[in-house]
C-alpha cells in the first residue's frame, strides 16, 4: 500500500515536470474590449419607519470593483443590512469600476413615535396637601388632655387649617392595647373630643370637625412595647372628601 | 396577702387573708349551714353543699339502629360534662363501676351501686334508639339507689327527630332535670345560650353558643365592628353597639325575626348596653352630650334620661338584674377606672373598688354580688395580671376567682348564679372560658379566631 502511495506521488511529479517542459507559447493578447460599465440599485423595506424600528436595506451591483454607502461604507457588490437610524436617512450607493461610475438612492423615512402618555401631572390634591402638613396629637397612658409637648403640633395644625378654611376633617381616638375594650372606646371619644375642643377654642370651626372612637380596634402598632403603645395613643387626622 | 383576716359580721372593705379567704370563698359562695350561724353572707346557689355522690352509666342502645353508636357517644358524653361541670354533684368515676350497667328499672343492681367502691347515691341510667322512621326516643331514670324500697326519683321519656342535635338537647334537658332535684330546686342551665364577639370571619361579629360551647353559629353580618352584646332578659333581643356610618350607635337584633330591628340613633360614641332584669330599660354609655356618660332609656330606645355627670369616661353600667333599683358601672372620673355603683336614678354614686384598673361589672342573679376585672396591682414595674373577681355589694369585700395568668375580662354570671363565663388570653389566643363561680372547673369553650365579650343568657 505504501509502496504505491509513494509511485503515484512520483509520477505525479515526473509527469508534472515533463509538461511544464513543453508550455507552448502564449497566443498574443487580443484588444482589451471596453469595460462594461457598472449597475447598481439599492432599496430599503420598509421605506418608513418609527425611530427604534429597522430597516432592511438591499443592494445590488455589477461590474463595480468599489463600492460604497455614504454612512455606511465600504461594502460587498451584493448585500443587505439591518439600519436603525434615528433620524429619515437617503442611502447614497456608488458603485465604481473599470467601466465608470454608478449612483443609486433609497430613502428612509423615520418617524418619531407618539410621545407616551404624559406622567400624571405632579398635582398635589388637597388630601395630599392636608396628609402632609397636619400632625397628630399624642396622649399619655388613661390621658385624654393635651400634652404640653403636644401643643406645638396643634398650633401648627391650627394654622394650617385656618390657611385651608375649606377642608373637613375626622379626628379618630386610638388608644393602646391595654385594658379594656369597651373602657378604651370611651376614653378614645375623650380624646378625639379633646382635639376637637383645642382646635375649636383656636378659632376652627366646629362644624369642619367630626370625631369618632376607635378605641384599640384599629391600631396603628401591633407590638406590646411603649414605643407601639404610644404611636396608638393619638388623635389622628382624616382628611373628609 | 398572708395576713390572717378572718371575715366577721362587720362589714369591713378591703382585702382579704389568705386564712380568710377559704372562709369567704365558703361564706360567700358555699350554703354551709355551720358557717351561716356566724358569717357574713350566702349566695343560695347550693355551691359548697356536701355534694351527693351521683353515677352516671352510660346509656344502652335499645333498638338495632347504626345511627346509635354515634348519637349514643353525643348523648352520653353531653350529659356527663352537663353533670359534671354543675357544680352540684360528685360525679363517681367510671371506673368504680359495676360490669353490668343497667338500661332499665330492672336491670339495677342496687348492692352493685350502693356500696364501694362506687358507693353511689344516686344512679342516672337509661337508653336510648333511633328507629327506621328517623326518630330518636330516650328513656331516662335517676335512682336513690341507697332507697331500694322506692327508689326512683326521676324518670323520662324524650323523642325527636334523629338527628346529633336533638341527642344533645335531650342530654341536656335530661341533665338539668337532675340538676334540679339534687341542686336544691334551682334550674340547671344546660340550655342556656352565651353570646358573644368572634372575628373568625374577618369581621368582630355577633355570635352565639350553647353554654358547653357546642352549636357556634354567627348571628349578625354587619362587615363592621360589632361589640358588647347584650342577651335580653326574656332572650328574643340582642342588644349591642356597633360601628355605622354615623359613629358607635347602640343596635338591637331580634331572634325572633331573625334581623336588625330599628333602635334610634342617639349620636356621639355609643357604647355597652345593659338590660334591666324586667327587660322594659336599657342602660349605656354615651357621648351624644360631649363626655362619655350613663344614660338610661326605654328599651324602645325613647324616654333617654342621663345619670352621670363626672369628668372622664363613665362605660359599661349594668343592673341589678334582681331589684332593678342599682347599676354598677365603670368610671375614669378619679384616673385609672374604677367600679361604681349608684340608684338606677343616678343617685348616691359610690365608689367600689379601691385602687388598680377594674373594669367589666356583671351583677350576679341574686342581686347580692358583682363579678368584675380587675388589676389590682397597676402601673410600671408592676405587671400584675387583670384576673376575674367576686366582691360583695354590701360590704365591698372581694375575693379572686382567677389565678392562672393573662388578661382575663368580662366575666358574665349564668343565670344559675353558680357559673361565670370570661374571654381570657391565657392559651395565648383571646378565647372564652367557663368556670364554677368559686374559680374551678375551668373550661375552653371556643378555638376559632378571637373571640371576646361573653353574656350568658338569663335563662
Amino acid at each position: 500500500m505504501r509502496s504505491l502511495l509513494l509511485a503515484v506521488a512520483l509520477g505525479t511529479l515526473f509527469g508534472l515536470a515533463a509538461c511544464g517542459g513543453k508550455k507552448p507559447l502564449p497566443p498574443p493578447p487580443p484588444p482589451p474590449p471596453a469595460p462594461p460599465a457598472p449597475t447598481a440599485s439599492i432599496s430599503v423595506s420598509p421605506s418608513s419607519i418609527q425611530a427604534g424600528q429597522s430597516a432592511s436595506l438591499t443592494w445590488q451591483t455589477t461590474n463595480a470593483t468599489d463600492v460604497s454607502i455614504d454612512g455606511i461604507g465600504a461594502v460587498q457588490a451584493n448585500g443587505s443590512q439591518n439600519v436603525s437610524p434615528t433620524d429619515s436617512t437617503t442611502y447614497h450607493l456608488v458603485a465604481k469600476g473599470a467601466g465608470g461610475t454608478q449612483e443609486a438612492t433609497a430613502r428612509l423615512t423615520v418617524t418619531q413615535p407618539p410621545p407616551p402618555p404624559p406622567p400624571p401631572a405632579p398635582t398635589v390634591t388637597d388630601e395630599d396637601l392636608f396628609n402632609q402638613n397636619i400632625k397628630d396629637v399624642y396622649f399619655d397612658y388613661d390621658k385624654s388632655d393635651i400634652r404640653a409637648d403636644q401643643q406645638a403640633s396643634l398650633q401648627a395644625d391650627v394654622a394650617f387649617l385656618n390657611q385651608h378654611a375649606t377642608f373637613s376633617f375626622t379626628i379618630e381616638g386610638h388608644c393602646d392595647e391595654r385594658g379594656s375594650t369597651e373602657y378604651n372606646l370611651a376614653l378614645g371619644d375623650q380624646r378625639a373630643s379633646a382635639v376637637k375642643n383645642a382646635l375649636t377654642a383656636a378659632g376652627i370651626s366646629a362644624s369642619r370637625i367630626k370625631t369618632i372612637s376607635y378605641g384599640k380596634e384599629k391600631p396603628f402598632c401591633n407590638e406590646s412595647n411603649e414605643a407601639c403603645w404610644q404611636q396608638n395613643r393619638r388623635g389622628h387626622f382624616v382628611f373628609q372628601k | 396577702m398572708d395576713q390572717p383576716a378572718r371575715p366577721t359580721r362587720q362589714r369591713r372593705s378591703g382585702r382579704i387573708g389568705k386564712a380568710g379567704l377559704a372562709l369567704v370563698v365558703l361564706g360567700i359562695l358555699f350554703l354551709s349551714p355551720a358557717l351561716l350561724a356566724q358569717d357574713w353572707v350566702k349566695t343560695g346557689t347550693s355551691l359548697g353543699v356536701e355534694k351527693v355522690r351521683l353515677a352516671v352509666s352510660d346509656f344502652k342502645p335499645s333498638t338495632t339502629d347504626p345511627q346509635n353508636t354515634a348519637l349514643l357517644k353525643t348523648f352520653n358524653d353531653t350529659l356527663w360534662n352537663d353533670l359534671d361541670v354543675s357544680g352540684v354533684v360528685e360525679l363517681v368515676s367510671k371506673s368504680f363501676y359495676p360490669l353490668q350497667t343497667p338500661g332499665q328499672p330492672p336491670e339495677v343492681n342496687f348492692l352493685a351501686w350502693n356500696a364501694p367502691p362506687p358507693n353511689a347515691a344516686m344512679l342516672a341510667f337509661g337508653n336510648l334508639g333511633a328507629v327506621a322512621n328517623g326518630r330518636l326516643t330516650v328513656q331516662g331514670w335517676l335512682y336513690d339507689v341507697k332507697n331500694i324500697q322506692s327508689p326512683q326519683i326521676l324518670g323520662k321519656q324524650y323523642g325527636d327527630a334523629a338527628s346529633d342535635a336533638a341527642a344533645r338537647v335531650m342530654a341536656h334537658k335530661f341533665a338539668d332535670e337532675i340538676i334540679l332535684r339534687l341542686g336544691g330546686g334551682i334550674a340547671g342551665i344546660a340550655e342556656s345560650q352565651i353570646y358573644f364577639v368572634s372575628d373568625r370571619t374577618g369581621h368582630k361579629e355577633v355570635w352565639a353558643m350553647d353554654y358547653d360551647g357546642s352549636n357556634q353559629h354567627q348571628i349578625t353580618r354587619l362587615g363592621s365592628i360589632a361589640l358588647s352584646p347584650r342577651i335580653s332578659p326574656d332572650g328574643s333581643r340582642i342588644a349591642f353597639s356597633a360601628l355605622t356610618k354615623t359613629g358607635w350607635e347602640i343596635m338591637m337584633y331580634s331572634l325572633d325575626l331573625n334581623r336588625l330591628v330599628s333602635f334610634p340613633h342617639m349620636g356621639g360614641t355609643n357604647l355597652s348596653p345593659a338590660w334591666s332584669g324586667d327587660g322594659t330599660k336599657l342602660a349605656f354609655s354615651s357621648s351624644r352630650g360631649g363626655d362619655p356618660e350613663i344614660y338610661v332609656a326605654d328599651a324602645s330606645g325613647g324616654n333617654l334620661h342621663r345619670m352621670t355627670t363626672a369628668k372622664g369616661p363613665d362605660v359599661s353600667p349594668v343592673w341589678n338584674r334582681k331589684t332593678n333599683a342599682q347599676i354598677a358601672f365603670v368610671s375614669g372620673r378619679t384616673g385609672l377606672p374604677q367600679i361604681y355603683a349608684m340608684e338606677a336614678d343616678g343617685t348616691n354614686q359610690q365608689r367600689m373598688t379601691d385602687q388598680g384598673y377594674a373594669v367589666s361589672p356583671n351583677w350576679s342573679p341574686n342581686g347580692q354580688f358583682l363579678t368584675l376585672a380587675w388589676v389590682r396591682k397597676y402601673g410600671p414595674g408592676e405587671p400584675g395580671s387583670s384576673d376575674i373577681y367576686l366582691m360583695d355589694i354590701a360590704s365591698k369585700q372581694w375575693v379572686q376567682l382567677t389565678h392562672d395568668g393573662g388578661r382575663n375580662d368580662f366575666p358574665s354570671w349564668s343565670p344559675d348564679g353558680r357559673h361565670i363565663v370570661f374571654q381570657s388570653n391565657r392559651s395565648g389566643s383571646l378565647e372564652i372560658w367557663s368556670m364554677l363561680a368559686d374559680g374551678t372547673k375551668v373550661q375552653q369553650l371556643t378555638f376559632s379566631g378571637r373571640n371576646t365579650q361573653p353574656n350568658w343568657s338569663w335563662k
